[in-house]
């Protein structure tokens, strides 16, 4: 069965079986990274567009290492160095792109929704690699696919988010994921960066920052995002640190063998102690080698034929 | 469409096939020595670990076995309907300086075997690889022969050839179906 889309957009298009397939083929992929020649065959002579509209280094390298893992070319542009920043459109930029015949396209923008403009409008697929504060879904992939490689499985499992919900793109592509596959999730962080209605989403919201620790499996902790409103949010990152920050003292009273994730740039000292973050349960690495076993994967399944 | 089925082997014809080709590996490889078995999924797998047992008995040599899956290696992605699944590859030793048994349940075209061929060779080096069947049907597409084939079955090219094996099928027999 393959991928119904030509597109990934969003987690919620994903039927459990399509995110199932996904998850079983990064795990076959995943050994290629071991391997001596680290490359195959499969998509040669297949272009791959890395369009990025915000920074990124973990998420552009990640897709441009699994495009050339799989023998696809690949070819970053950044806006700052390219015709964006001499006001051209998004719709524009797809189409000129589109006609020098890529076969898909990755896109990140700071817009909610500039990666379906560019599906509708252009032939070649499209992947969200994150749209402002709505969907970031291969990073909710390739957590699921890490908590499954350590967990097994997503049944009774409860995965705790913490920090700001509103405005996390991760928050959102996480808690439509880990639902779908059966976990509970729960989400934390300071009231004015809880979203109204973020039941309807699935998640609850935990009572306290004791009750998001202790009483979970997996600790997913979120990044405060300076070039977001979330500075204004809080009155200092110290207070932030102090109430909503994992440290060593919050994490002796969680599980034994809790999972903590992080996505990915970490702030030190604010979200995350640097002792827990370099600790033996932090998984932020796992995460990043994943990544690319995961982006391999929707290659493949996109374009692969 | 109706179609026929013939069954070609049974399971004691199958185990006495395997048994032969056991018997030819020890004679042309010096009794095992830097011997691997690498099967192609799923089936090749099975057969591999069964040649691997066989070995044993007759040589006192263990000869380790890998799977791989030829997926990503294929030249007919964009040709086939349905995308195959990705079965993941494990080889668990590395293939430098080994001599390679591959083994698959049916030669056909010859495109699996030019698939896995690559596949082997980016895993590393091998002295040397040769190609064990358990049935040839003819109608070669590339330039590929087998060292040991358990059966020759003359086929025609729209025919079906079904190989079952009892660890994965429960049962050990070989039909060919025709459109009729």
């Amino acid at each position: 069965m393959p991928l119904r889309s030509k597109d990934l957009l969003t987690i919620e298009q994903l039927s459990v079986d399509e995110i199932n397939l996904i998850l079983d083929t990064a795990d076959s992929m995943k050994e290629i990274s071991s391997r001596d020649i680290k490359k195959v065959p499969t998509l040669r002579g297949k272009t791959v567009i890395n369009l990025f509209y915000e920074p990124s280094t973990r998420t552009r390298t990640s897709f441009e290492i699994a495009g050339k893992r799989l023998s696809a070319d690949v070819v970053n542009i950044s806006t700052s160095s390219s015709s964006v920043s001499k006001g051209e459109t998004l719709k524009d930029t797809g189409k000129n792109l589109q006609a020098m015949s890529p076969d898909l396209v990755v896109i990140r923008h700071s817009a909610a929704g500039a990666p379906k403009i560019l599906a509708d409008a252009l032939p070649a697929s499209i992947i969200n690699a994150g749209d402002g504060a709505h969907q970031h879904p291969t990073q909710a992939l390739l957590d699921a696919f890490t908590i499954r490689e350590k967990k097994g499985t997503f049944e009774g499992l409860t995965v705790s988010i913490i920090g700001d919900i509103s405005h996390s793109r991760v928050a959102r592509s996480n808690v439509a994921c880990l639902t779908r596959l059966g976990a509970r999730v729960k989400v934390y962080g300071p009231f004015t960066m809880i979203p109204y209605f973020v039941e309807e989403l699935g998640a609850a919201v935990a009572p306290s920052m004791e009750d998001a620790v202790a009483d979970t499996d997996v600790i997913m902790m979120l990044r405060i995002q300076m070039e977001r409103q979330s500075a204004f949010l809080f009155p200092s990152l110290r207070e932030y640190s102090t109430f909503f920050g994992l440290n060593l003292e919050r994490l002796k009273r969680a599980k034994k063998d809790v999972l903590i994730m992080h996505p990915g740039p970490v702030n030190r000292g604010v979200e995350i102690a640097p002792e827990v973050a370099d600790g033996p349960y932090a998984l932020i690495l796992e995460q990043v080698a994943n990544g690319v076993a995961v982006r391999m994967a929707l290659l493949y399944l996109l374009i692969g034929k | 469409m109706s179609r026929r089925k013939k069954l070609v082997l049974n399971g004691e014809e199958i185990e006495k096939s395997l048994k032969r080709i056991a018997h030819e590996i020890v004679e042309k490889n010096r009794e095992g020595e830097h011997l691997v078995f690498i099967g192609i999924m799923r089936r090749g797998v099975t057969l591999a670990r069964r040649l691997s047992r066989l070995i044993r008995d007759i040589a006192q040599v263990e000869v380790p076995i890998g799977a791989l899956d030829i997926t990503l290696y294929r030249d007919d992605l964009s040709e086939i309907a349905a995308q195959p699944l990705l079965r993941k590859t494990d080889v668990p030793f590395s293939v430098k300086g080994t001599k390679v048994v591959l083994v698959d349940d049916v030669l056909f075209t010859g495109r699996t075997v030019r698939a896995a061929l690559d596949a082997i060779i980016d895993l590393g080096r091998p002295c040397s690889i040769q190609l064990a069947v358990l049935l040839d049907r003819g109608h070669r597409e590339l330039p590929i022969r087998a060292d040991y084939v358990g059966r020759n079955i003359p086929t025609a090219a729209n025919e079906v050839v079904e190989v079952k094996l009892s660890e994965d099928d429960g049962v050990d027999e070989v039909m060919i179906e025709e459109e009729s």
